[in-house]
């Protein structure tokens, strides 16, 4: 345990992991738009103050510049945080990212690498962003190997993985569940900590039924699960994946083969959203311990809606739909 | 052609003062010595407007417009300015969700485009595009309507504030990604240019755009191909002076907007002034659609 906690938000655990990573690395640089005067959700606040313009500073509005900038600077022993403002906004960065980013070390032969590189962006629906601030990438970019993609639940998780993906020898992409900036508040260590990437969580333990979620998900279904529970008896095991690429296959595939069941819930399209990896993935190794199919519970396949928000999304309602299906089905 | 006009961002202080009164105190000052309107047309001089880049013509130095025409861009503009500080209000109030980026300050920009326009030319802008919306066929309950997310909104609420289009005012949006309008604007040429027969003018299509988008490299893209290929394109930047909120000087290190087409002629007209916006803008259309390139 760490002996001095304060409570904090996202943003502000976010903050707190650049501000260590500015303290305890030399060559840190933080930037992207707005990032400046603090950042248009408050992450940089107070840093550019801090650590000096040269450490912190604004971009023009060039997401493939940023991302190529990026990587030079990492190439050359550097440690770039780069923010795309909205992952929404990560596209034209996307060759960048796929094409340069994810294949630097590889190509070269291990001369170079970019691992110095995090980018960071705020994903997922947050009410009101309609079709182009609502969006989570997470499956167009784990479908590039080389790259490490990460999303953490809340604020102690947030911190800990932050240093962990600036840290990291491989270039990370943390994307930053943003309906959570200010409404989740955790007690997060003051200390320097770091969590490891690559290992998944399990939040709950239950006997009945496995559900995987990551991100902002996972309050969600943290409520199917209560509800799964006092409604009727179900015992659900709850994992949070924490690092989407490389996931943590193991820990799903042991819960698995333990409950026999499993329900995979994330906010993106249905279709090739990450869900679909891991289902793959575990009937593959564990066909024979599963009792019923698999469930997948996610957005639809539409653009994002404005006003339709509260359909599109898969809540618990839906997913304790998908536990009680699995339960039924096995009987 | 490469357009830029110059805007000023306005300050609250400046919307309170944004009466009637004030209105037409300072357009007395801007238009000249206007003494009176008592004859049905009136000529403006605009000396000063217009600054031209790698182009020897330039458009006249004065416009003659007659009181319904002058009473008609008053109305539009008047209208949009009060559109926009309503929905401004309905957002700090929370009754508009989303996003909701406000064109008041600019309306001179749009209602002289328009006023040079036809109604084929095809229009595609940012997501600051309410006043456009109103401008190529929409209505106020329309555009409003789409912001309160009802489904008498433009597009059935499913886009609010950022995605109003008009298949028959030609008006394309209303895009959410920045910089992402100018190569689709691009294409929208392209098949202008290829539906008419040669020689006969084409309509053109412009793409609006700010000063913070003019960074992005999908521009100088399209910027490249609309000159490779003599297309009837506009590259239009409307100069606020902010890419969302950073000034320009810590955004562009170079900020001539008008002067960035490399080889592609530009002109810099003052976007305060719907007068000076429509002739310079009769002009431009003129060199677009007969042929010569952006």
């Amino acid at each position: 345990g760490f002996a001095n906690k304060t409570k904090m938000n996202l943003f502000t655990a976010i903050n707190s992991a650049m501000q260590t990573a500015l303290e305890t690395d030399p060559s840190t640089v933080i930037f992207g738009e707005d990032v400046g005067f603090g950042g248009v959700f408050r992450c940089s606040t107070g840093l550019r103050d801090q650590f000096g313009s040269d450490r912190v500073f604004n971009t023009p509005l060039s997401e493939t510049g940023i991302a190529g900038f990026a990587i030079g600077y990492a190439a050359q022993g550097g440690t770039s945080v780069a923010e795309i403002q909205f992952a929404d906004y990560i596209f034209p960065a996307l060759d960048q990212l796929v094409n340069e980013m994810s294949k630097f070390r590889y190509r070269s032969g291990n001369q170079w690498n970019c691992g110095g590189v995090t980018v960071r962006t705020p994903v997922g629906a947050v009410g009101h962003g309609g079709h182009y601030h609502s969006q989570s990438p997470e499956a167009y970019l784990a479908h590039t190997p080389g790259l490490v993609v990460v999303m953490p639940r809340g604020p102690r998780a947030a911190k800990g993985l932050l240093l962990s993906s600036i840290r990291s020898k491989d270039p990370v992409i943390f994307m930053e569940p943003k309906a959570l900036y200010r409404a989740s508040v955790e007690d997060v260590p003051d200390d320097d900590y770091m969590i490891p990437l690559g290992k998944a969580e399990i939040l709950r333990s239950g006997s009945d039924v496995t559900v995987v979620g990551w991100g902002g998900q996972l309050r969600i279904l943290q409520k199917a699960c209560d509800m799964a529970q006092s409604e009727h008896g179900i015992s659900c095991e709850l994992i949070d994946l924490r690092t989407i690429l490389p996931w943590d296959v193991d820990c799903v595939v042991d819960s698995t083969e333990k409950t026999g069941k499993l329900v995979v819930s994330h906010e993106a399209p249905i279709t090739c959203g990450f869900g679909a990896e891991v289902v793959a993935t575990v009937q593959e190794r564990s066909f024979l311990s599963l009792e019923a199919p698999i469930q997948r519970v996610c957005g639809y396949d539409t653009p994002f809606p404005l006003v339709f928000e509260k359909y599109y999304i898969p809540d618990e309602l839906k997913n304790l739909e998908a536990i009680k299906k699995v339960v039924d089905y096995a009987q | 052609m490469l357009g830029s006009l110059r805007s000023v961002a306005l300050t609250a202080a400046r919307r309170a003062a944004a009466t009637p009164t004030a209105a037409s105190a300072a357009s007395a000052g801007r238009y000249g010595a206007l003494r009176s309107m008592s004859s049905d047309t009136a000529t403006f001089d605009l000396t000063g407007s217009f600054e031209m880049y790698n182009i020897d013509s330039a458009p006249e130095n004065s416009i003659e417009m007659s009181k319904e025409e002058l009473m008609g861009h008053f109305e539009m503009m008047y209208t949009m300015r009060r559109m926009e500080i309503t929905c401004d209000n309905e957002y700090k109030a929370k009754n508009i969700r989303g996003f909701c980026h406000l064109y008041d300050g600019q309306e001179a920009v749009a209602t002289g485009i328009n006023a040079a326009f036809e109604p084929e030319d095809d229009w595609i802008t940012s997501y600051r595009c309410h006043c456009i919306a109103l401008l190529r066929g929409g209505t106020i309950k329309e555009i409003v309507g789409e912001l309160f997310g009802l489904s008498c909104g433009m597009s059935q609420a499913k886009g609010g504030s950022m995605h109003f289009y008009n298949k028959a005012g030609h008006f394309w949006g209303g895009a959410g990604i920045v910089g992402a309008q100018v190569p689709l604007g691009t294409g929208l040429a392209f098949a202008n240019k290829y539906a008419v027969k040669p020689g006969e003018p084409m309509n053109v299509a412009i793409g609006c755009y700010g000063d913070g988008a003019a960074n992005q490299g999908q521009i100088w893209e399209s910027a490249n191909m609309a000159s490779l290929w003599k297309l009837p394109m506009i590259f239009c930047i409307e100069n606020n002076q902010y890419g969302m909120g950073t000034s320009i000087d810590r955004h562009s290190s170079h900020s001539d907007y008008y002067k960035m087409g490399n080889h592609i002629p530009g002109i810099r007209i003052d976007g305060m002034n719907v007068l000076a916006v429509k002739k310079g803008m009769e002009f431009v259309r003129e060199f677009a659609s007969t042929g010569n390139g952006p």
